[in-house]
C-alpha cells in the first residue's frame, strides 16, 4: 500500500453501538452539538431543517402490546469506505473536492470553505448523515464566546456532517508528538458522543488494531466477501450479533451496530419480509 | 500580446485610410494610427501600474501593534530562551503568544523609563488587561496547525516559518487584507508569487510543498496528496 513509506501504518477509525444498551436519552446528540459548534434555531419543530450530526432514530417491531418492542438507533456519519477504500458515495460525487477520504484514518472529511452547496453529496448519502445550512448560524446572545476554537464554524450555503470529532484526533497527535510517540493511544482519541453516553453503548477506536475494544467486539473479516449481487463487503463482522446499516449496498461503513434481537438486525439491513440473512451471502456459503 | 496589438492597429489604419480618402482632409494615415497605439500603450501601462502597484497597497490596511515588543532585549533577560514565553503545555498544545501573567514576574512594577514600558505597565499591568496582540501568522479559522508536529516531529526552527521576528528589536506593522481580513503574512507581499525565503508566506501550497519534500504527502483519496483533514478542522 501507498502508506507504507510514511511513518505510521494506516488506521480505520470506527465505532460499534450497542443497541441493547441504548436508552434513547439523546445525551450523544447534545454532546455532539456542543462539541462541534452545531448551529440550532429557536424553532426546531421542522426536523427536515434541523442539523443533527448525531441523530437518534426510534423504530419498533410493529407488533401490538404486549409484544411491542422499541429500539433506538443513534446515527452519526457512517464514514463509508465504499467498494474500494475511498469510494464513499459522497466523496465520489463531490464536484469540488470539498469532501475527502483519508487513507490514513479512514475518516471522511468535509471542508466547509471549499463547499459551494450543490448538495450532490446529500443526495448520494444513503444515511441522511449530511445537512445543509440554509441560514448563517445565530447563537443565543453570548454563546459565540463558548464555541470551540478546535472546530471551525460553518456559514450559510454549505453542507456539514459528523467528522468523528477529528479535531480530537489532531489534539491527540499533538500529545503524541510531545511525548515522542508515533501512535495515538486508544484513550486519547475518543469522540464526544462515546464519552457522553451514560449507558456506555458506544465503543470507538481503530478497527485495524486488535488491541482496541472496537476491534474485539466487531471482529472485522480480513477477507472481502461478495454478496449475492456481486458487491464486495469489506470488513464484515464475524460477530453474529453485529450488523451494519444497509450493509448490502456495499457502502462498507465503519459504524457497526450490536443487538441480540433479530428483528433489530433485520431492520438495520432492510430485509424483505421473509428473506433470510444467509440469502444475502449465498455465494460466500458455497466455498 | 504583441500580435494582438498589431492586428488592432492594422484594422484602425484601414478604417482611417477610407475616411481620409473620402473627405480629402490633410490628416495622415500613419499619424492617427500611432496616436491610437500610443493611447493604447499608455492605458496598458496605467492599468499595469494600477494592478501591480496601487491595488496591492489598497488591498491591505496597516495596523499598529498595541505595544512595541522588543525580542532582542528580552532574550537577554530570560532563562530559557524562546520557551520562557512560547512554551508547550504538557498535552502538546502550544501556548502561542504569551499571556499577561507571564510578564508579571518582572513587570509587576516599572523597571525603567522607556515610553513603551510605561504604556505597558499603566495600560495593561495596572489594569489587569490582556494585551490584544495582532498575530502575523494567524491562519484562517478552518486551518489546523500543529507546532508540536513541526518542533518535536520535524525538528524545524522557528525561523523557517516566522523569519527573524524572534530576534527583532521592534514589531513591524500588522497588515490586514481588506477583503478577507487575513494577515498579509499568509499570502505574502510578492504579487508575482515569487518567494525568496521560506517564511515569505504560508499559504496552503507552501505547507503542501514542504510536506511533499518531507514525504508525508499521500493520504488523500481525492488529490493523492495530504488529506484535507491533516491541516483543516
Ligand atoms: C519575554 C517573552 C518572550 C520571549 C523570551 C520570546 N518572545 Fe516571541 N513574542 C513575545 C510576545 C509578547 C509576542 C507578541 C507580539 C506579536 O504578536 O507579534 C511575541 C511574538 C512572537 C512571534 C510572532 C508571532 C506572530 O505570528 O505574530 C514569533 C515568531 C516569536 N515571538 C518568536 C520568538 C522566538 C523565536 C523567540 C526566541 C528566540 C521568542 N519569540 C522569545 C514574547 C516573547
Ligand atoms: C525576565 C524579566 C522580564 C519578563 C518576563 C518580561 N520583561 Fe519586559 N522588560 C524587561 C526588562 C529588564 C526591560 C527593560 C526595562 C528598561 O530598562 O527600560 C523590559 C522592557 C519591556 C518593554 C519596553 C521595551 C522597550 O523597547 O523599551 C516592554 C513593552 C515590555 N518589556 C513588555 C513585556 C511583555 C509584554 C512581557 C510579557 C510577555 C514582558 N515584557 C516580560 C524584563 C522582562
Ligand atoms: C512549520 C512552520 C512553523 C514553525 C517551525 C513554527 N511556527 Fe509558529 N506558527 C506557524 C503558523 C502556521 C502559525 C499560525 C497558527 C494558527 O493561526 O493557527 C504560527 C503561530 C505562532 C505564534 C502565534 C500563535 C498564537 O496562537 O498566538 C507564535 C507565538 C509562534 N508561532 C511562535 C513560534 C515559535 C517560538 C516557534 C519555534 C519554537 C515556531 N513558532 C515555529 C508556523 C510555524
Ligand atoms: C518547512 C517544512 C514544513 C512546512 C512549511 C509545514 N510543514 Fe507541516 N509538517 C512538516 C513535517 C516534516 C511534518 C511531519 C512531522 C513528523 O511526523 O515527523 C509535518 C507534519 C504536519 C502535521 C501533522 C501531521 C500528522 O501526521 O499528525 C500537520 C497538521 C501539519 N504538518 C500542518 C501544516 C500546516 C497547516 C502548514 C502550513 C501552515 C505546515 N504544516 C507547514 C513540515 C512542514
Ligand atoms: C498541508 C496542509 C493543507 C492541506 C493538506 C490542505 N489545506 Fe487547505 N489550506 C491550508 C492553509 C494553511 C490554508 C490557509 C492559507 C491559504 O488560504 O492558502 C488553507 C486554505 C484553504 C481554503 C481557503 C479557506 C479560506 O478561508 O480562505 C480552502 C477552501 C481549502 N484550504 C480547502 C482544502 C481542501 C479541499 C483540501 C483537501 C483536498 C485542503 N484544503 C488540504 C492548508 C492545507
Amino acid at each position: 500500500m501507498k502508506q507504507e513509506h510514511t511513518q505510521h501504518r494506516s488506521k480505520r477509525y470506527g465505532m460499534v453501538i450497542d443497541l441493547d444498551k441504548c436508552t434513547g436519552c439523546g445525551a450523544c446528540m447534545v454532546a455532539c452539538f456542543s462539541e462541534n459548534n452545531v448551529p440550532f434555531k429557536k424553532d426546531e419543530t421542522d426536523k427536515r431543517l434541523s442539523i443533527t450530526w448525531m441523530k437518534v432514530y426510534r423504530i419498533d417491531n410493529g407488533r401490538d402490546f404486549p409484544n411491542n418492542q422499541v429500539c433506538y438507533i443513534p446515527r452519526p456519519c457512517q464514514h463509508c469506505a465504499g467498494q474500494h477504500e475511498g469510494h464513499s458515495p459522497c466523496v465520489s460525487v463531490c464536484p469540488a473536492t470539498a469532501t475527502d477520504y483519508s487513507r490514513e484514518t479512514g475518516i471522511v472529511s468535509q471542508i466547509y470553505t471549499r463547499c459551494f452547496g450543490c448538495r450532490y453529496c446529500m443526495g448520494a448519502c444513503p444515511y441522511h448523515a449530511r445537512y445543509f445550512n440554509w441560514w448563517d448560524p445565530v447563537w443565543p446572545e453570548g454563546m459565540e464566546k463558548y464555541l470551540s476554537p478546535n472546530v471551525s464554524p460553518r456559514m450559510r450555503g454549505v453542507v456539514e456532517k459528523c467528522s468523528f470529532c477529528f479535531h480530537r484526533y489532531q489534539l491527540a497527535r499533538d500529545k503524541a508528538y510531545a511525548n515522542r510517540r508515533k501512535d495515538v493511544k486508544e484513550a486519547d482519541y475518543q469522540t464526544a458522543c462515546t464519552q457522553a453516553c451514560p449507558a456506555g453503548a458506544i465503543t470507538f477506536g481503530d478497527l485495524n488494531n486488535p488491541g482496541h475494544a472496537v476491534h474485539q467486539i466487531v471482529k472485522p473479516n480480513d477477507h472481502v466477501v461478495k454478496n449475492k449481487a456481486g458487491i464486495s463487503i469489506i470488513g464484515k463482522s464475524q460477530n453474529p450479533n453485529v450488523f451494519r446499516m444497509l450493509e448490502r449496498l456495499g457502502t462498507n461503513t465503519k459504524v457497526y451496530y450490536l443487538s441480540s434481537r433479530e428483528w433489530v438486525r433485520k431492520a438495520g439491513d432492510n430485509y424483505i419480509a421473509d428473506e433470510k440473512p444467509e440469502d444475502m451471502f449465498a455465494e460466500q456459503k458455497k466455498h | 500580446m504583441s500580435g494582438n496589438v498589431e492586428h488592432k492597429s492594422d484594422d484602425v489604419n484601414h478604417d482611417a485610410k477610407e475616411a481620409s480618402s473620402a473627405d480629402q482632409t490633410s490628416m495622415t494615415t500613419s499619424g492617427s494610427g500611432s496616436y491610437i497605439l500610443l493611447f493604447f500603450l499608455l492605458g496598458l501601462a496605467l492599468s499595469m501600474v494600477a494592478g501591480w502597484v496601487v491595488f496591492p497597497k489598497l488591498l491591505y490596511t496597516q495596523k499598529k501593534q498595541p505595544l512595541d515588543f522588543n525580542h532582542k532585549l528580552h532574550l537577554k533577560e530570560v532563562d530559557s530562551d524562546c520557551a520562557s514565553c512560547h512554551f508547550f503545555r504538557e498535552d502538546g498544545t502550544f501556548s502561542g503568544v504569551p499571556a499577561l501573567e507571564q510578564c508579571l514576574d518582572c513587570h509587576y512594577e516599572k523597571l525603567g523609563e522607556s515610553v513603551e514600558e510605561t504604556l505597558f505597565v499603566e495600560q495593561y499591568v495596572d489594569k489587569g488587561r490582556q494585551v490584544p496582540w495582532l498575530v502575523y501568522s494567524r491562519q484562517p479559522d478552518c486551518v489546523f496547525f500543529s507546532h508540536s508536529a513541526h518542533i518535536y516531529g520535524a525538528n524545524l526552527e522557528c525561523r523557517t516559518c516566522h523569519g527573524d521576528i524572534g530576534h527583532s528589536e521592534s514589531l513591524k506593522p500588522y497588515e490586514e487584507n481588506r477583503i478577507t481580513g487575513y494577515s498579509k503574512n499568509i499570502w505574502g507581499s510578492n504579487i508575482a508569487g515569487l518567494k525568496q525565503a521560506t517564511w515569505d508566506r504560508m499559504k496552503m501550497d507552501d505547507c503542501a510543498q514542504c510536506h511533499e519534500t518531507a514525504g508525508i504527502h499521500d493520504s488523500s483519496v481525492q488529490t493523492g496528496r495530504d488529506a484535507c483533514f491533516v491541516c483543516h478542522k
